[in-house]
């Protein structure tokens, strides 16, 4: 499964970029988030996947007595889903500001700085 | 979006996910869940209810904006960590209650903490959504 | 005594409020301050002269081992008295040089700024702590220097100075951090009894260039003297104050201070001979192209501080003696020069020196006051500046080395000196006065008055030098490592070299005066050789850079994000790949993979689908719904691997994504076709070999073994010390509660943000709609 689960961050990855390097501002939000989901599953992948063995210590014992899954990159990747929804929203609203200034989907229009315009 | 089905549903499952999102937030110390799912979930049931029943009927449900959930969520937070200053402890050290509540367990200033975040995560998705249907 | 320090810093606070009332009639009352100052620091003249050290430490950041630590010896108390003593009858001539200025009370301010940062500067006993004031210094000179904000020539000049000190102020820090990790201490004073592990050190050389180079900026030392000619476009006081007299003898200061720790080593001493000779002759040779007042005052003084830096540089007992000596004289001769300079400058509206002459039948007081600063500065007994001048020919007759070539330098310069000071002091209020003049009116007693309290010091402590001998000298060279208890400072010594050398300096000296007058031809021949001088190739530098960096701006930051993507992009998958495949070659370990399952293989190939379907719909919504099923997908795999909280989390924003996308999305305008299908080939190549890259690099790092010693940590206490039992949750609450707290202030701003962007109209934008 780590050779599956790498393959798809390898698309992940290719996707976003690809995405990001199109011209209209729709795509590339949808790069970003595609990218950033990618990122998610490295580190995931990276801290060592387990199956069947949540973080969570289990009825009264105080201590872990079977082996678990690794809880820092979950914890990592936990705070980095609900930033990286911050950051989509705030990016969505930006386009959508841009694009009722500028109108235009084109980012190549919006090369220009306040200076020229 | 508004149909009579999906309103009256709405109606109910408001409730039912806001209670269902408190109970994710105070077992998040023991089983999966936690302030951020918790919040995200009472989000969503907003979310749903202002889709089935339009924007104003769910602030007004309201009463206040849920931006200022943000603030209070946060200063939650802040002092839940300062409290142990007060008894010559470090800066967020944990602290607890000796004896375990009934349902709840143990509570701490953790669990405030936690409920800081809760508040907050509502207050941010709350805000973006609503701003964001306004004025689209 | 950190009151001291505070007091300018608090007044110029107090100023910001207060200015409408020290802008008018009372400014003169903030010279209070500096008088008030140089009272407290004069009543320590007994102790500190009786060899006591007053040392003062107020805790700062002592987990860094930086302390507001003070530090008031000899040194410092000579320091402290011409910061405070010159900075009161500064501050006083002030009041009548800039009357009814519209921001003088600004002036004051930056002046009582500066005065406190100076004070801080000598006698802090920290490193970082003499750092930070060292830096204030360069910052508030800025202001000073840049006051007459409109004229563009006088914000360059500051720009230049704080380009070159803060530059120095940048090497200070880099030598105070490589002392402090040599010796384990900031603390000065405790450096001194490590001063062999010092020198043993085979850092020690980095270090001291680093010293060096701090004070050679700040003292205006041959390369990096020319920003003090440009400084001159500052109003007067500046010059008088900062210019001469104390913040361009803050490098002096430092080369003192460090004496004792970091000197009598062979290359300490040599360099500064060296860097100081040269200086001295340089701008003393240049002084003499000037026409400009205080461009000759300028030329000399940065010759004065070559000779200080040249004599620390000889570091024998009679240099020390010298050197301190030398910095009274200095102080009390050049700034009285300044004075008087601003005074002709402010009646008659010129400060070219070939137009002036005669002044004396209008302007009586600040003659004498010139002529006396003239004759000290020239070295004419009884003043105190042929004190001066002896003690340094005794000193250089006893250098080393090189003993002739020293001594022809030191007359030389000193001749040229003697010329300076002739033409700034005496030639303007000699000869017959021109017509232009005579309605010049006489300034009043408080632009004369500091003149010539300085001018008579420098004859009354020439007449009587046991006034400053055992109170100011003494302790100077004892705070420098040696004694000097049996030496006194006296006119006469009787006949010997040192008399004959004075002798012949003074002949020569004014025979020059008499020969070569100060001409527009002799200023326009040495204009010739501007374009070698080190300015001129800074400037060049400075041009080129821009050029360059222009260049490139052009080449890198076009405005396109595309190019941004795929400049990023093309780096990281050559880099990445050249190190990978350069060191070894990637091995996939099967033992210690998990089974694909079938359930699993089905939810990664809708993953892979999704994916697919979000990048080459053609239609917006398709792409969100699809991009809505690569969430989930996600979701079920961190249901899968263990990660219940994760894919809870996924699972909601997801949810959230595409409920927020439509929200918006169908406000925005469809697809366009904008790129052909050469881009798009490019573009997916491009992508496919990043995506590669990351995949390899993945599966390279899974061969490699892991270290989970902090997820372990966690997992074992957190429920013996955070009392819960969903690991991921506790560490997010409880042991990384802080980094919590800060991931939920972003989401906060976030969402301001948003309100923001939306709710708030955008004036600028929206009218030019």
């Amino acid at each position: 499964m780590e050779v599956l689960l790498a393959i798809i961050i390898g698309i992940l990855y290719a996707a976003g970029i690809y995405m990001m390097l199109r011209r209209s501002l729709v795509k590339l939000i949808i790069g970003i988030i595609l990218l950033g989901n990618g990122a998610n599953l490295l580190i995931f992948l990276l801290g060592r996947i387990t199956e069947g063995a949540p973080p969570i210590i289990p009825g009264e014992s105080k201590v872990f007595l079977e082996a678990y899954a690794d809880p820092v990159p979950q914890a990592l990747i936990l705070t980095a889903i609900v930033i990286s929804f911050g950051l989509q929203s705030f990016a969505i609203i930006l386009v959508k500001r841009a694009h009722k200034v500028v109108k235009t989907d084109d980012l190549d229009e919006m090369n220009a700085t306040d200076e020229d315009s | 979006m508004s149909t009579l089905i999906l309103r009256t549903a709405s109606n109910y499952l408001l409730p039912v996910l806001l209670v269902f999102s408190i109970f994710i937030l105070l077992r998040g110390h023991y089983l999966p869940g936690g302030g951020f799912v918790g919040g995200l979930i009472a989000a969503i049931a907003f979310v749903l209810h202002a889709f089935a029943n339009g924007l104003d009927d769910t602030k007004n449900l309201l009463r206040f904006h849920p931006g200022f959930l943000m603030p209070v969520g946060l200063a939650l937070a802040f002092f839940s960590g300062l409290s142990p200053i007060f008894v010559d402890q470090a800066f967020m050290t944990g602290l607890w209650f000796p004896e375990p509540f009934p349902v709840i367990g143990n509570v701490g200033s953790a669990l405030f903490f936690d409920i800081g975040v809760y508040l907050v995560v509502i207050g941010v998705t709350l805000t973006i959504i609503f701003t964001i249907s306004e004025s689209a | 005594m950190l009151t001291a320090i505070l007091l300018g810093f608090l007044f110029a606070l107090f100023l910001v409020f207060t200015g409408k009332f020290f802008r008018g009639k009372m400014a003169i009352l903030s010279a209070l301050i500096p008088a008030g100052l140089f009272a407290y620091f004069a009543s320590f003249i007994p102790k500190i002269s009786s060899g006591e050290i007053i040392s003062r430490t107020y805790q700062w950041v002592p987990a860094f081992g930086v302390d507001l630590s003070f530090k008031l010896d000899g040194l410092s108390l000579l320091f402290s008295l011409m910061i405070t003593g010159i900075g009161f009858l500064v501050f006083a001539y002030t009041a009548s040089y800039l009357r009814g200025h519209k921001y003088l009370d600004r002036f004051y301010g930056y002046l009582s700024l500066f005065m406190a940062a100076m004070l801080g500067l000598v006698l802090s006993d920290n490193l970082i702590s003499m750092f930070v004031f060292w830096e204030l210094t360069s910052i508030s000179s800025f202001f000073l220097i840049g006051f007459n904000n409109t004229n563009p020539a006088s914000r360059k000049s500051a720009l230049t100075a704080l380009g070159i000190t803060g530059f120095g102020g940048f090497s200070l820090l880099a030598g105070a951090l490589l002392l402090g990790s040599i010796s384990g201490t900031y603390s000065i004073s405790e450096m001194l009894s490590m001063k062999e592990a010092i020198a043993g050190s085979e850092y020690y050389i980095l270090a001291v260039v680093f010293i060096f180079v701090a004070a050679f900026t700040k003292s205006a030392q041959f390369p990096f003297h020319f920003w003090l000619p440009g400084a001159m476009k500052a109003p007067t006081p500046v010059s008088t104050y900062l210019h001469s007299a104390t913040m361009v003898k803050a490098g002096i200061y430092l080369l003192m201070r460090f004496t004792p720790v970091l000197g009598d080593q062979e290359f300490w001493n040599t360099t500064l001979i060296i860097v100081g000779g040269v200086t001295m002759v340089y701008s003393a040779v240049h002084a003499l192209f000037r026409t400009d007042l205080k461009g000759v005052l300028a030329y000399s003084t940065i010759s004065a501080l070559g000779i200080l830096v040249f004599l620390i540089g000889l570091g024998s007992k009679d240099a020390f003696l010298a050197a301190s000596v030398f910095i009274i004289v200095h102080a009390l001769y050049k700034a009285t020069l300044f004075l008087v300079t601003g005074i002709i400058d402010h009646q008659t509206g010129t400060r070219d020196v070939t137009k002036l002459a005669g002044l004396r039948k209008i302007m009586m007081p600040v003659a004498i006051a010139g002529i006396l600063a003239a004759i000290s500065s020239a070295g004419i007994p009884p003043t105190v500046g042929f004190l001066g001048k002896e003690l340094t020919y005794e000193a250089s007759l006893h250098a080393e080395a090189f003993t002739v070539v020293i001594v022809v330098a030191i007359v030389l310069t000193k001749i040229l000196l003697l010329w300076a000071g002739f033409v700034a002091g005496i030639k303007p209020f000699t000869g017959k006065l021109s017509e232009e003049y005579t309605n010049v009116k006489a300034p009043d007693f408080l632009m004369w008055g500091p003149a010539i309290i300085l001018a008579v010091l420098g004859l009354i402590f020439g007449i009587f030098p046991m006034i400053i001998e055992s109170a100011l000298v003494k302790p100077v060279v004892s705070a420098l490592g040696a004694d000097a208890s049996e030496y006194h400072l006296a006119l006469w010594h009787g006949f010997n070299t040192v008399l004959l050398l004075s002798a012949i300096t003074i002949a020569v000296g004014v025979l020059l005066y008499f020969l070569v007058k100060p001409s527009v031809k002799l200023e326009n021949k040495i204009g010739k050789l501007e374009f070698i001088s080190p300015k001129s190739i800074l400037e060049k530098g400075t041009h080129y850079f821009n050029v360059f960096s222009a260049f490139w701006t052009n080449v890198f930051q076009n405005g396109y994000l595309r190019n941004y993507v795929t400049t990023i992009v093309l780096f990281l998958v050559v880099l990445v790949s050249y190190i990978m495949f350069g060191s070894s070659r990637v091995v996939i370990d099967h033992t210690q993979l998990s089974q694909v399952t079938a359930y699993e293989l089905v939810v990664a190939l809708i993953l892979i689908a999704g994916v697919f379907y979000t990048v080459f719909t053609k239609s917006r919504l398709a792409a969100v719904a699809a991009m809505g099923v690569v969430g989930l997908a996600i979701c079920l795999i961190f249901v899968f691997y263990s990660a219940p909280d994760l894919a809870m989390t996924q699972f909601s924003i997801d949810t959230l994504t595409v409920i927020l996308f439509v929200l918006v999305l169908y406000r925005l305008p469809k697809y366009l076709t904008l790129s052909d299908y050469k881009m798009r080939i490019r573009d997916g190549v491009l992508s496919a070999a990043l995506g590669t890259v990351i995949c390899l690099l993945a599966l390279q790092v899974l061969a490699e073994p892991t270290n989970s010693e902090v997820g372990d940590f966690y997992a074992k206490n957190a429920y013996i010390m955070a009392k819960g039992k969903n690991v991921v949750n506790v560490i997010l609450v409880d042991f990384r509660g802080i980094d919590t707290f800060m991931e939920i202030s972003v989401l906060a701003i976030a969402a301001i943000g948003v309100f923001g962007l939306l709710k708030l109209r955008l004036k600028s934008t929206d009218r030019s709609q």
